[in-house]
């Protein structure tokens, strides 16, 4: 059988322990292990961001990240990003404002994409939102209705 | 009838969707877990066409965590062939197993499949499997396939043309004759991948106990699903319950049961287990139906003042390695919608579809629309262009006339309504042509490559009635809804119609709200699953809101003329003597009244009876089209190509289309730029490519170019509202129309760049490279 290793990896504040396979990806250990099927994979190729997360605060695309990579770290997905419906992140409320969605595959890493974004720049223009998404594919949008949610979202926590 | 107040009609309602998506709670089919889940793994053919010599399975059996693994030979006969396949008389056809037979037909044909106690431990056993294959000539170019001496896809055929579809015209040939001008073109729509973010994902369940099958199946249709399983596992479809739960795009290629969908319920039954199966991407660009693939040749005759007077044409489309569910009708349907929004006296046409050595073709948003499409609104670029005219002239020239509706064209579609030149001037209008075209002239002078390009279209949609469509389908056109309205006042409205990013959860609640006055939030539509769902067609064909929608108009209008005649027997009054408004019975001219709720309590409560009605309030509905609607626009594009490089930069994108009467403008907008920006995909960048031997060349996403966010610039939108009286509500439209404008508008600006130097086509996808080369050409040329 395949060897296993100790992960001891902090998931949207909650701590984990768990034996994997080396080989075991990020993504993987998200849906199976932990059941956040929030993240979603779409190429397992770095490609399409599908999977977005943020380990230690930084958006990676979590297809491409081994689980005992994130050893000691610290995950935030999706589902982490709002503790309730009645507390929504800012930019869930503008994908959900602006249209920002349509089959909603797309959505988790988009806005884990965006987050990134947000930290760094929380005033963007149009063309950084555009540059700051090109790692992410959706195929309903067209990315309008897109750029719409995070500059709404960008507006709303700039007058928080 | 039901008088839709526009309380919420007509407006841009959030989506009810969206708060589980947002915060990744949606269940998509991989998302499910049961327990004593399995996980398959196929192993699938690298030959394009061969025989099989052999298959070991021996050290996959004995790898660790495998339960089981399959081959043809397994399968003895107890489930298959394929389900899909169109039917039409005459055509060559053969029957395609789930898994290989003996012979190999294309790249990612499944040959071999792996059941484990982990997705990891399937994919290291099918790795473990010896495939030998005896290759053998494959045939890939769709042309090449036509000759009588190519190698044959099926040996058991006289041929590779599935179809061959000849519709001759003498009108036609006497109009070619008494011409000013003719000219020809060969166009190609090349094939393309749907690339719906999510591929295909299968979970199959089957319960000894019951009896029962469950599968989750990420697909636009599980009402065809549901029969086709059963058919092909020969069990009573009561058997089947199939569930498209949250489906993460489909475009066109989710409408099929696949292959793999039966040959997992076989599994799992033979298991007493659930399997389930989510594709790699890879997998996703081998072995999904791609969309397009056709050589179109065309002759115009037109006069010097711009009027085309005639069409002859030839579609050749290629079938790839099996007939899919719509494949051989999408061919045909390219000839349907040659005319486009023009009036041309007569077409001729010969339409072929061919099979290849490749993986087959299917619908993708438009379907032969698009094709069609491309073919018009390049032959109106170039006749303006042979004639001297302005694009937009000639179009106007030829346009059907507004008072000409319904319009039967030379190919024999029957257009509901339009009005061309009105949305054409508010395209106008809001680019301010003029100016752009004298900006070009500027930029030209500078000797900057400035293009602009136009289409002026329309496609069909909700497509019907039944008669005039396949047999194959054994469903019909039409759609269900049922409104059940518990005691509460509550709704729940279940549709037929199998939404995966349409937003029908919000457009239909929408309608309920306003039908009965009741809160938006009070209204829950389900989708997507047959055993709450009794009926359903599905969600393809923009045919949501214009046939499911009418549907649930048929409903709502019966739920509420039952409710007003609760309500008249409450009240003490004649039916006809109640008004409806918000929510409230009125007696007429009285103070008299009862709320919608009070009335759906009424109708569950014995006590008070009204004699001669059934207790409850829930009606059934199923809308039958008479005749399918044709939405229309007028797109333009600006471009400006670097001759350095062959760069392409759109600079400006206009959209005016009309769809007819809209129930929720927010969720069209989504469906409109979507779709502009996916023909444009296929415009710019998009292209499925096999190598000569029939190998997949664009394989992974490093490989064959989606559109990202950055290619575009922000586009302009508006629209005018023509209505249509095929449904109850005047709705024509709207998931397709984006990508039927788009690609030859966006082609025709490139074209318009180049054509100072010389340059009078240029092939999709208008890669640098190929764009570049034509520069370079067209300056050796001269």
């Amino acid at each position: 059988m395949p060897r296993s290793v100790p992960v001891t990896i902090t998931v949207n504040g909650n701590t984990h322990e768990r034996e994997v396979e080396p080989r075991t990806l990020l993504v993987h250990f998200l849906r199976e292990e932990l059941d956040l099927t929030g993240v979603h994979i779409g190429c397992e190729s770095t490609l399409c961001g599908a999977c977005t997360v943020h380990l230690n605060g930084r958006a990676v695309k979590s297809c491409t990240v081994l689980a005992v990579q994130a050893d000691g770290q610290e995950v935030t997905t999706i589902e982490g990003l709002a503790p309730d419906a009645d507390n929504l992140h800012p930019l869930q409320v503008g994908f959900w404002e602006k249209h920002g969605l349509q089959c909603g595959y797309c959505t988790p890493g988009m806005i884990m994409a965006a987050k990134q974004l947000l930290d760094d720049n929380p005033n963007p223009t149009e063309d950084e939102i555009r540059e700051a998404i090109d790692g992410n594919i959706c195929r309903c949008t067209g990315y309008q209705q897109i750029v719409d949610a995070v500059q709404h979202a960008a507006e709303t926590a700039g007058a928080a | 009838m039901v008088a839709f107040r526009p309380n919420s009609v007509g407006k841009a309602i959030k989506r009810r969707e969206d708060p589980r998506l947002i915060r990744g709670l949606g269940t998509y089919t991989d998302d499910v877990k049961l327990p004593g889940m399995t996980y398959a793994a196929f192993v699938r053919s690298d030959f394009p066409a061969g025989a099989i010599r052999s298959i070991d399975t021996t050290a996959a059996a004995d790898h660790p965590g495998v339960v089981a693994v399959y081959t043809y030979a397994d399968m003895d006969g107890q489930v298959g062939p394929s389900p899909v396949g169109a039917e039409m008389p005459g055509m060559g056809k053969a029957d395609h197993p789930l898994l290989a037979d003996g012979r190999v037909l294309h790249v990612g044909q499944p040959v071999a499949v792996v059941v484990a106690e982990t997705p990891y431990a399937a994919r290291d056993a099918a790795g473990l499997i010896e495939v030998d294959i005896e290759p053998r000539e494959a045939v890939v170019d769709v042309e090449a396939a036509m000759a009588p001496d190519a190698p044959r896809v099926y040996e058991e055929l006289d041929s590779n043309i599935c179809i061959q579809v000849p519709v001759p015209n003498p009108e036609a040939d006497k109009l070619f004759e008494q011409a000013d001008q003719t000219l020809s073109m060969r166009l190609l729509n090349q094939r393309v991948a749907p690339f719906p973010m999510e591929g295909r994902a299968i979970c199959a369940h089957w319960e000894e106990g019951p009896g029962k099958l469950t599968i989750w199946t990420s697909n636009q249709a599980p009402h065809f699903v549901k029969q086709q399983i059963a058919m092909c596992l020969r069990i009573p479809e009561i058997r089947v319950r199939a569930i498209a739960p949250e489906v993460g795009g489909g475009f066109g290629a989710k409408i099929p049961t696949y292959p793999e969908d039966p040959l997992l319920c076989w599994v799992s039954r033979k298991l007493c287990r659930p399997v389930k199966w989510s594709e790699t991407r890879t997998e996703n660009l081998l072995g999904m139906t791609h969309g397009r693939g056709h050589v179109e040749k065309i002759q115009v005759a037109f006069q010097n003042d711009g009027r085309v007077l005639a069409l002859k044409g030839q579609t050749i489309s290629e079938l790839g390695a099996w007939r899919s569910f719509y494949g051989p009708f999408i061919a045909l349907s390219t000839h349907t919608m040659s005319c486009g929004c023009y009036d041309i006296r007569a077409v001729a046409w010969e339409t072929f579809a061919v099979y290849t050595n490749t993986m087959a073709t299917e619908a993708y948003r438009g379907a032969g629309r698009p094709e069609a499409a491309y073919i018009i609104e390049r032959v109106m670029d170039e006749v303006a262009a042979a004639t001297g005219l302005d694009p937009v002239a000639v179009r106007r020239r030829n346009f059907v006339d507004k008072d000409a509706f319904p319009h039967t064209t030379a190919s024999g579609a029957v257009y509901d309504s339009g009005d061309y030149e009105k949305t054409l001037d508010r395209m106008i209008e809001l680019v301010g042509y003029d100016n752009a075209r004298e900006a070009q002239r500027q930029a030209r002078d500078d000797g900057r490559l400035v293009g602009i390009g136009v289409a002026a279209f329309t496609e069909v949609c909700g497509i019907g009635p039944s008669g005039g469509t396949a047999p194959h389908q054994r469903m019909g056109t039409w759609e269900s809804a049922t409104v059940r309205v518990e005691p509460s006042g509550n709704v729940t409205v279940y549709t037929g119609v199998s939404p995966h990013g349409q937003g029908q959860e919000t457009a239909f609640a929408q309608m309920a709200s306003d039908a009965f006055g009741v809160g938006i939030d009070d209204v829950v539509v389900v989708h997507g699953d047959t055993d709450q769902v009794q009926h359903g067609v599905g969600t393809f064909g923009s045919r949501g809101i214009a046939v499911g929608g009418a549907a649930l108009h048929m409903a709502l209008t019966k739920v509420h003329a039952k409710a007003t005649r609760i309500a008249a027997h409450h009240l003490d009054a004649p039916v006809d003597q109640i008004d409806y408004e918000d929510g409230e019975f009125t007696v007429s001219g009285t103070d008299r009244k009862l709320t919608f709720r009070q009335v759906a309590e009424m109708a569950h409560l014995w006590n008070v009876a009204v004699p001669g009605e059934e207790p409850g309030l829930e009606a059934v509905a199923r809308f039958e089209p008479p005749g399918t609607t044709f939405p229309f626009g007028a797109h333009l594009c600006q471009v400006e190509v670097d001759p350095e490089s062959g760069q392409i930069e759109i600079q400006r994108y206009v959209a005016v289309d009309d769809f007819g009467v809209v129930i929720n403008p927010m969720l069209a907008d989504g469906q409109r730029i979507g779709g502009v920006v996916q023909g444009i995909g296929q415009a710019m960048w998009e292209e499925v490519q096999y190598d000569d031997g029939g190998q997949l060349l664009s394989g992974t996403l490093m490989d064959y170019a989606v559109p990202r966010a950055k290619h575009f610039p922000r586009m302009v939108l508006d629209n005018t509202v023509t209505p249509t009286d095929v449904n109850p509500l005047g709705a024509k439209g709207i998931g397709e129309l984006g990508t039927i404008g788009s690609t030859p508008c966006v082609v025709n600006a490139i074209v318009d760049a180049l054509r100072p130097l010389g340059i009078t086509n240029i092939d999709m996808p208008a890669k640098p490279e190929r764009v570049w080369q034509a520069i370079q050409a067209a300056a050796s040329a001269q």
